[in-house]
């Protein structure tokens, strides 16, 4: 049998590959002084692969590759993919932004910073459509791989290379532990298609106890992945070392594949079998609130800070799914996760551009540094402060919304441990505001540390990156029904 | 003009936004262009709520009116629904009418460090969500609003406020975020036990909690009880005001006195009675006892004040235990006198933190103990204060009298189900407070006012009330009098909203 393409469903893939090709080589080709052309080439890249995908989207139908008879495939594009395929794209493009002046200024120039991370993004949207446990390994791995290089980048900063060596170390062994779970699970089931999966648990009621096992195996490797609690130890270190927009990929755009692996595995795969992954990721979600959080609160660097933010966010992310079996949460959960990830994904990156942006004048990452900055970067301070709040949830920011939909589907659900599990969240917010305002408080309450009253120079990619990911929180916040029809898309 | 009627509650809300914008527009160095922003949208937004005023239907105050119905949030059938009847028209007047003054009375008493830009923004995005809480006839939309009104309020506190400012602006947010997590909970959980699946406050109150067993209404009836006491705020959940209103600049204290409490007490009325009854009615006598707890301690926490704002911010929470006691008995007489109290509260207590302030201004100190003597200083101000003063200890033909004296009546007689007993214990222990209250306010008079200046002051700088302070009082001092003088203004336009809400506890 042929497998048949179908090349219109291909496109963004087709073009992300070449685009990664062509900056390959044309970084080698291009002389010193043209280097500058190298990022310019990789943003026409993602924005051109992102056509595709609206004219996907538009058209409509769901394509199926790779189908066995009964029709369901390894690879399929439809609106729940095409939905992260164009998150990916839109965060990757704004991580370029952020990125291009960085690197540029940066004392060692390398184009293959964006051959690695088109890599990783090209990895992310493979991964949107993979419905089959080795595609969705392998796209975990093209997503995972190149961010070990990234995480290094600053190779000749010591912290740098102790994050990339703490990441690769601990991803590898995540990899391992999954592909491990992985092969007791096709050994149970005979097949990789998570649709196979699917029947396999649902036929049988009384599953072993090995199958529960290897599904819990399975979870722990992307709980590494999304950096859930207790597989989160590599995170703080990682995202200190890394360069700042490199973090920012990390802490968004690779986290927000891991959860796309997560959902799709157990919405489609693991989904009738509920006792196996429930419990599991309750404990997952509850824990990374209350330790992402508390942990969050001691800190004094602002990226470390933002890294357990980040761990407790993903904890936020969770909860829907950690319900999602219970009364009638099932469709409520997969849309609290999409729409969640989707603010996260705004705010995040949103809060990392103001980062890289400040450090430029301060050249530091301490919170202590933000001290006056709403007096000698006013923009800069409210942006943050936006950002910091939709974080905490504040109205009428996006976060908000996002929050609400996570409450939603937990009362949705309606079961006790549902509600202690909401309590938890509840309180986790309340706890996450008080370090999140940690900086507002610097940035407004506090006299500037730093002699002079010269603003921030903003250069303009990082501008537009900033402005796209604060009007974006502001337009969603207000008027989240913008989401709410992304939300409605995002269905199996 | 029914195109006004369509508009009216949407440009209250939202041209504070407009001018906030324009304003965030003008160069900082132009403080004059500032401030005339500032001034003409909170006129032009005042203006509207008098053409409110004019086109309301007074024969029909307990129906809605100015409705706004429109599609926001459709995936959580959330709806753009605004509407306003007898109970929330004044609050939203007044909500309208304070920030005006603010603005003038800002004009030239701005805190340090100076900023009128940003202070005046502030004060525009605190009105959106002021008017907004006031207005919203959908729980999500109620709630967005309630939120918004903290993040003004903590920059205000927070830039702008005393010493001990970044201790009182993050305790005043984090009580309230508290509370209104559970209050969200709350609400959601309301969603899905209601069989029509909606967020809309009138068609919830229609249904008075039918469906949903007692059992289950107590219980979400705790989280709402908790979002909205702890705004109130009612003993034991007030520790967050004596220092919120004690580091803030006056014209935040008086916000927050006269208008951010009654988002609470309103809550209370709008949402958590009518739409709970039976968990009301398991409640009350709890939030009645915790009513007359706060009259009292708040009470003696006054008598040990040093501080001229802090004892004010004590005696809030005496004053709003009147206010929660009338609405614990659950009949419309207790809500009405509730209603009263709150507006009779906001323009009492916003007048004594504004004097409060002028004094602050003048003799740079609030402690009690080194003032005295301005009667002699400053007679006006001296006078305006004893006016005050007598209003708030509910001095009859003062606006407070309305508010307290039948809070404490409606005690006697509890809607059915209540125990009468043990309200009637409450209704002598409020008495007591209204002595309590008279001890502690004329103590503060006669410490503050009479006798002669202290020697560090005597030879000190004393301007009297000045013309801004002049514009902004007298229609505060005019409302006190005018609605002492004739209660019925405001009871009239208030009975026939709160009979539907008490209607269903009468039975």
């Amino acid at each position: 049998m042929t497998p048949n393409f179908d090349f219109h469903a291909l496109a963004p893939e087709i073009i992300l590959s070449a685009t990664i090709v062509i900056v390959l080589v044309a970084d080698l080709l291009f002389a010193d002084r043209e280097r500058w052309q190298t990022p310019r080439i990789a943003t026409i890249g993602v924005l051109a692969s992102l056509v595709p995908v609206i004219t996907l989207a538009i058209d409509g139908t769901n394509r199926v590759m790779f189908a066995n008879a009964a029709g369901s495939g390894a690879y399929v594009v439809d609106p729940y993919a095409l939905t992260f395929k164009a998150l990916f794209l839109v965060a990757a493009y704004v991580t370029l932004l952020v990125s291009v002046d960085y690197i540029g200024e940066g004392d060692y120039y390398q184009g293959e910073f964006y051959f690695l991370l088109l890599t990783s993004v090209l990895g992310m949207i493979v991964m949107a459509s993979a419905r089959d446990l080795i595609t969705i390994f392998v796209a975990l791995e093209t997503i995972s791989i190149p961010t070990f290089v990234l995480a290094g980048w600053r190779k000749h900063d010591p912290k740098s290379n102790e994050a990339s060596i703490k990441y690769y170390l601990i991803g590898v062994l995540s990899s391992a532990v999954m592909l491990y779970g992985m092969s007791f699970i096709f050994g149970f089931s005979g097949s990789t298609l998570l649709t196979d999966i699917a029947q396999f648990a649902s036929a049988t009621p009384d599953v072993a106890p090995l199958f529960i096992v290897a599904i819990f195996l399975t979870l722990v490797g992307f709980a590494f992945k999304i950096s859930a609690v207790p597989f989160h130890f590599w995170v703080p270190d990682t995202y200190e070392g890394a360069p700042t927009p490199v973090t920012a990929f990390l802490s968004v755009s690779s986290k927000a594949g891991g959860f796309v692996a997560l959902l799709t595995v157990v919405y489609v795969g693991f989904f009738p079998s509920v006792n196996s992954w429930q419990p599991v990721l309750w404990v997952f979600a509850a824990l990374s609130m209350i330790v992402g959080n508390l942990v969050a609160l001691r800190q004094t660097n602002i990226v470390r800070m933002l890294a357990y933010s980040s761990v407790a966010q993903g904890g936020f992310i969770l909860v829907p799914l950690a319900v999602a079996q219970d009364g009638r949460a099932s469709a409520a959960s997969l849309e609290a996760v999409v729409t969640y990830l989707l603010i996260y994904a705004a705010m995040n990156l949103g809060a990392f551009a103001v980062v890289i942006a400040v450090s430029r004048r301060t050249r530091s990452a301490e919170i202590s540094s933000y001290a006056g900055l709403g007096q000698f970067a006013p923009v800069l301070a409210i942006l943050m402060s936006i950002f910091l709040f939709s974080l905490a949830g504040i109205p009428p920011l996006a976060g908000w919304y996002a929050k609400f939909m996570m409450f939603r589907a937990v009362l949705d659900a309606g079961t006790p441990w549902a509600i202690v599990l909401g309590v938890i969240a509840a309180v986790n917010s309340v706890i996450a505001f008080f370090y999140y305002t940690a900086v507002v408080r610097q940035m407004w309450f506090k006299e500037p540390a730093i002699e002079g009253t010269r603003s921030v120079e903003i250069p303009t990619a990082l501008g537009v990156a900033i402005a796209i990911c604060g009007a974006t929180v502001v337009v969603i916040g207000v008027y989240p029904q913008l989401f709410g029809r992304l939300g409605e898309l995002a269905r199996f | 003009m029914s195109w006004f009627d369509d508009w009216a509650l949407t440009l209250a809300v939202f041209l504070p936004v407009v001018g906030m914008v324009i304003l965030l527009l003008i160069p900082r160095a132009e403080e004059g262009a500032q401030k005339l922003v500032a001034l003409l949208t909170t006129l032009v937004t005042f203006a509207v709520g008098i053409g409110i005023l004019f086109r309301f239907d007074y024969n029909r105050a307990g129906r809605l009116q100015f409705g706004v119905d429109k599609s926001w949030i459709d995936v959580i059938n959330s709806r753009y629904h605004m509407g306003i009847d007898g109970i929330s028209l004044p609050l939203l007047i007044l909500s309208m009418f304070i920030t005006v003054l603010c603005v003038i009375y800002s004009w030239n008493h701005f805190p340090e460090p100076h900023n009128p830009k940003a202070f005046l923004a502030l004060i525009l995005l605190l009105e959106v969500g002021m008017n907004g809480t006031f207005a919203a006839q959908d729980l999500i939309l109620f709630f967005v609003f309630f939120e918004i009104v903290l993040l003004p309020m903590f920059f205000m506190i927070g830039v702008w406020g005393g010493p001990n400012r970044e201790y009182a602006s993050i305790k005043f947010f984090l009580f309230t975020l508290f509370g209104s997590a559970l209050m969200l909970l709350s609400f959601l959980a309301l969603y899905f036990l209601s069989d029509v699946h909606t967020f809309s406050i009138p068609a919830l109150s229609a249904l008075h909690g039918s469906g949903i067993v007692e059992g289950t209404q107590t219980l979400v009836f705790a989280g709402m009880f908790l979002g909205f006491a702890i705004k109130v705020p009612m003993f034991p959940f007030h520790t967050w005001l004596p220092d919120a209103h004690t580091e803030a600049p006056t014209v935040g204290s008086v916000l927050l006195a006269a208008i951010m409490l009654k988002l609470g007490t309103y809550g209370f009325i709008r949402i958590a009675l009518p739409l709970l009854p039976k968990g009301a009615i398991n409640w009350a006598p709890w939030i009645g006892g915790l009513a007359v707890i706060g009259i009292i301690y708040g009470a003696f926490c006054c008598l040990a004040q040093t501080d001229m704002k802090r004892l004010i911010a004590f005696s809030s929470v005496a004053h709003m235990g009147f206010v929660m006691l009338g609405i614990a008995t659950l009949t419309d007489f207790g809500i009405n006198a509730a209603i009263f109290g709150m507006v009779a509260h906001g323009l009492i207590t916003g007048m004594l933190f504004f004097v409060a302030g002028s004094v602050q201004h003048n003799f740079h100190t609030r402690e009690i103990k080194r003032l005295g003597g301005l009667l002699v200083q400053a007679p006006k101000m001296g006078w305006i204060l004893g006016f005050c003063v007598m209003a708030s200890l509910g001095l009859p033909g003062l606006a407070g009298f309305w508010g307290e004296f039948p809070a404490i009546l409606s005690a006697f007689q509890p809607a059915p189900g209540l125990s009468d007993v043990v309200f009637r214990v409450y209704m002598v222990i409020a008495a007591i407070g209204t002595v309590l209250a008279a001890g502690y306010l004329l103590w503060m008079l006669q410490r503050v006012a009479f006798g002669t200046p202290k020697s560090e002051f005597e030879d000190a700088d004393i301007h009297d009330v000045g013309l801004a302070e002049w514009i902004a009082w007298t229609p505060m001092l005019l409302g006190i009098v005018i609605l002492g003088v004739y209660p019925n203004l405001l009871f009239s336009l208030t009975n026939p909203a709160v009979e539907h809400v008490s209607r269903v506890f009468a039975r």
